[in-house]
Formats: structure tokens, C-alpha cells, sequence
């Protein structure tokens, strides 16, 4: 009885310092706020801010279904010729567009990059959709452009790994 | 947006008639549905009433087509590839392996040595062999008779490139960078005259055709051939017009007069 009762003891202790654990990951994830500076030692994406005061939809949502939610408007948009809808990936670009350079994923920083190297997903969508806003009174073409897409950010440069690759 | 705000809560129904409080209630409660993650018919609804609203969508009571008048058509002019080419992002290259959406031929009879030119593109047949042959069901016809390419689906084995019998499509061989915002193109699809979709969806004219009556030439025209009292229907029905291969009873989207 008393090794068991030892044991149990620390197998509950360990349990339940996992839940605990696991709890504060939970509703960290869940609260949606990706912290811009990394606390430990692996560097996390550094979001940059959108032009439009407020997303379509609950960030948080966004950030878990935006794949859903564009590949159903794509559909939309192909076959039957809806364009200009909410989720359209144009909507996306033209907000989130980087003050920069001008793209959502022209340099590591950039909007789309910086997220997709972190969770290293390969984004396919730029190899044939622009990832620049179509050139408006909103968004000139941006002149420095060359030497922003070089300066990439030290925090994420470790996670350049995963960037598309043209053959 | 901020639909969610004023997505419809459900009220109580005031009045104790039953049968009105219930569908009221009934009412309310479907518009709640949600028909995809985060999306609500109640949305869809407000959106579409915003300034910003999205087009309407291909209907299959249009067939978009062209009627090019050979005869206005200037030999050597090439107004309308130029303006395919700015429009849609295409280097304007004339390579093996560079994409032409748009093309100018000059064609000769033979006997009396008279020449003729005209533009070649996809002719959006109403019966598209492109269609018929495509393994995946990336070469598709809308609701409104444009003929499309559905490069997410296209996986480039260029089966449609040999089942058009205008050499419409071409297959893009090189990674590109650069490309239009309303016209995404890529390595290893295949591609062709869109009839410029992106602009007829809001209403506008395919860029060659604004750039041919910009020019002064006006040889095509583009419309609605399912109305009868379109330009172009009414001109179809009063002076001869031919469809080049009429052979193949493709029906095809793009006339020629004058030929």
C-alpha cells in the first residue's frame, strides 16, 4: 500500500501540473494575441498591421478557417463569376498589403510570409495571384520596393527556411 | 464588416397570435443559419446591398460573344493583341513557348490572291472540345458561355491544347512573377482568352474590343447573343456571318463577318 499510495501521489502531482500546462496553452491560443516578441527562444511571426480598421471577420477565426473561407470564394469566383466578396483574396491583399514593399508576401515580414514560414506551410496561392494590391490612389506602386524585399527582419530570418522556392 | 453586430436577434413574438409568432420566430432563426464557417445568409444579404457589393455572378440567361467584322479589321494592325497583352500581363513575346491569348491572321484566297485579316482567340464554343477532353475538369464553360481554365484544378497535361482546333490555348512553361491582380496566371497550366472576364463581370468590354474602337477601327463588337435586341444579335440576323470551322458544330461564341 504505501509505495503504491507514493506513487500515486506524484503521478497526480505530474498530471496535474500537465493540465495546468496545457490550460495556459489553451486559452493563450485561444485569446487569438500573437505576442510580436518572442519570449523564448523560438522567434514567433512578426505580424504587421493591416491598412483597414477592422477584418471581415474575428481574427482568431480568421487565423484557424482563412483557408476555408478563401478556397470556398474561389469557387464562387471561378465558376460563377462573384467577385468583389467578402472573403475574396483581393479584399485580403489589399488590406494587408505591407506598407513596405507592398505585398503580403514579397519579403519575410511580409503578412502572408511571416505567419506561413512560422507555421511552415507552403503558400501557393502568389505563384499565380499577385500578392500586390492592383495599383490604386489607395495603393501606389511602392518606389522602394527592391530594398525592402532585401531587409528582412533578424527575428524571422532563422525562419526563411520554408519560403517558396522557384525552380 | 460588422455584420455580426446586427445580425437579427430573435425576438419574442409581441402579439400572441401563434401562427404569426412562429414564423417570425421561424424567420429569424434561419436567417441565424450559418451556411459555411462564418458565413450567414443575413450577411450575404447586407453585402450584397453595400456599396461595395460583389457582381451579381455568370447567368446562364447571357451568351457573352463577338462579332468581328473582317472587313474593318487593318491588316498589320495588332491594336487588340497589344491590349490583351497590357491587360492580362502576357510578355507579348510570339515564341513556341510564350502564351498568346490573342493572335492577328492574315488568311488569302488562293485564286484571286485577296487578303484578309483577323483575330484569332478562343472562339468560347457552346460545345467546347477543350472541355470535352480535360481530365480534371479545369477547362470549363461558365453559365454565360466563357470558356475557362480552372488552374487550380489544371494540371497542365495540355490535353486541351490539342483539341482546339483554333490553337487558342497555351501552356505557360516558365515560373512568371508580376502578374495582373485580376488576372492570376502561373508555371505548368494552361491558358487562353478569358473573353476578359474579370471585366465583363463588371460590366465592362473585353480590352481588345475597346482598344479596336478606340483605334477608330470598331471591328469587333461584343454582346449578348441570347437577346435578341442586342447590337450584336441584331446585326447577326440582318448581314451574313460565319463561324470559322462551322464544320465541327461547335457553336462557336466568336463570329466573323466578311470572310
Amino acid at each position: 500500500m504505501r509505495p503504491f499510495a507514493g506513487f500515486s501521489f506524484r503521478s497526480v502531482c505530474r498530471v496535474f501540473a500537465l493540465g495546468l500546462l496545457s490550460a495556459t496553452a489553451l486559452t493563450a491560443s485561444a485569446s487569438g494575441a500573437v505576442p510580436q516578441v518572442a519570449a523564448g527562444r523560438v522567434p514567433l511571426p512578426i505580424i504587421e498591421s493591416a491598412r483597414g480598421d477592422k477584418c471581415v471577420q474575428d481574427p482568431a477565426l480568421m487565423r484557424r478557417n482563412h483557408m476555408d473561407l478563401l478556397k470556398h470564394q474561389r469557387d464562387d469566383t471561378m465558376h460563377g463569376g462573384i467577385r468583389g466578396a467578402k472573403y475574396s483574396l483581393k479584399a485580403c491583399i489589399g488590406c494587408h498589403a505591407s506598407q513596405a514593399t507592398g505585398s503580403v508576401a514579397a519579403a519575410s515580414t511580409n503578412f502572408c510570409q511571416s505567419c506561413h514560414a512560422f507555421a511552415a506551410v507552403r503558400i501557393d496561392c502568389f505563384e499565380c495571384h499577385s500578392s500586390k494590391p492592383a495599383p490604386t490612389a489607395a495603393h501606389p506602386p511602392s518606389p522602394q520596393e527592391k530594398p525592402a524585399q532585401t531587409a528582412a527582419a533578424p527575428q524571422v530570418q532563422g525562419l526563411a527556411l520554408h519560403q517558396q522556392v522557384k525552380p | 464588416m460588422t455584420q455580426d453586430s446586427k445580425s437579427p436577434s430573435i425576438q419574442p413574438p409581441k402579439s400572441t397570435s401563434g401562427r404569426r409568432g412562429f414564423l417570425s420566430v421561424a424567420a429569424a432563426g434561419l436567417a441565424g443559419i450559418m451556411i459555411a464557417p462564418g458565413v450567414r445568409l443575413i450577411e450575404i444579404a447586407q453585402a450584397a446591398t453595400a456599396d461595395t457589393a460583389p457582381s451579381r455572378g455568370a447567368s446562364s440567361k447571357v451568351r457573352w460573344g463577338m462579332l468581328i467584322d473582317s472587313g474593318k479589321c487593318a491588316s498589320g494592325c495588332t491594336d487588340c493583341v497589344t491590349a490583351c497583352n497590357t491587360e492580362n500581363g502576357l510578355s507579348g513575346e510570339t515564341r513556341a513557348t510564350d502564351s498568346q491569348w490573342i493572335r492577328k491572321i492574315e488568311i488569302k484566297e488562293v485564286r484571286t490572291g485577296k487578303t484578309q485579316s483577323l483575330p484569332m482567340m478562343c472562339q468560347h464554343c457552346a460545345e467546347p472540345p477543350c472541355v470535352d477532353v480535360c481530365p480534371t475538369g479545369a477547362s470549363f464553360k461558365r453559365a454565360d458561355g466563357i470558356v475557362l481554365v480552372d488552374k487550380h484544378i489544371c494540371i497542365g497535361c495540355r490535353y486541351c491544347v490539342m483539341a482546339c482546333p483554333y490553337k487558342a490555348r497555351s501552356f505557360v512553361h516558365q515560373p512568371l512573377s508580376n502578374q495582373k491582380a485580376d488576372v492570376p496566371r502561373g508555371m505548368g497550366t494552361v491558358e487562353g482568352c478569358t473573353l476578359c472576364v474579370h471585366k465583363v463581370d463588371k460590366g465592362e468590354m473585353p480590352a481588345c474590343v475597346s482598344a479596336c474602337s478606340d483605334a477608330g477601327h470598331g471591328a469587333i463588337l461584343f454582346g449578348d447573343l441570347n437577346d435578341p435586341n442586342s447590337e450584336i444579335s441584331r446585326r447577326l440576323a440582318s448581314y451574313p456571318s460565319r463561324q470559322i470551322r462551322e464544320d465541327l458544330n461547335l457553336n462557336t461564341g466568336v463570329r466573323y463577318s466578311g470572310i
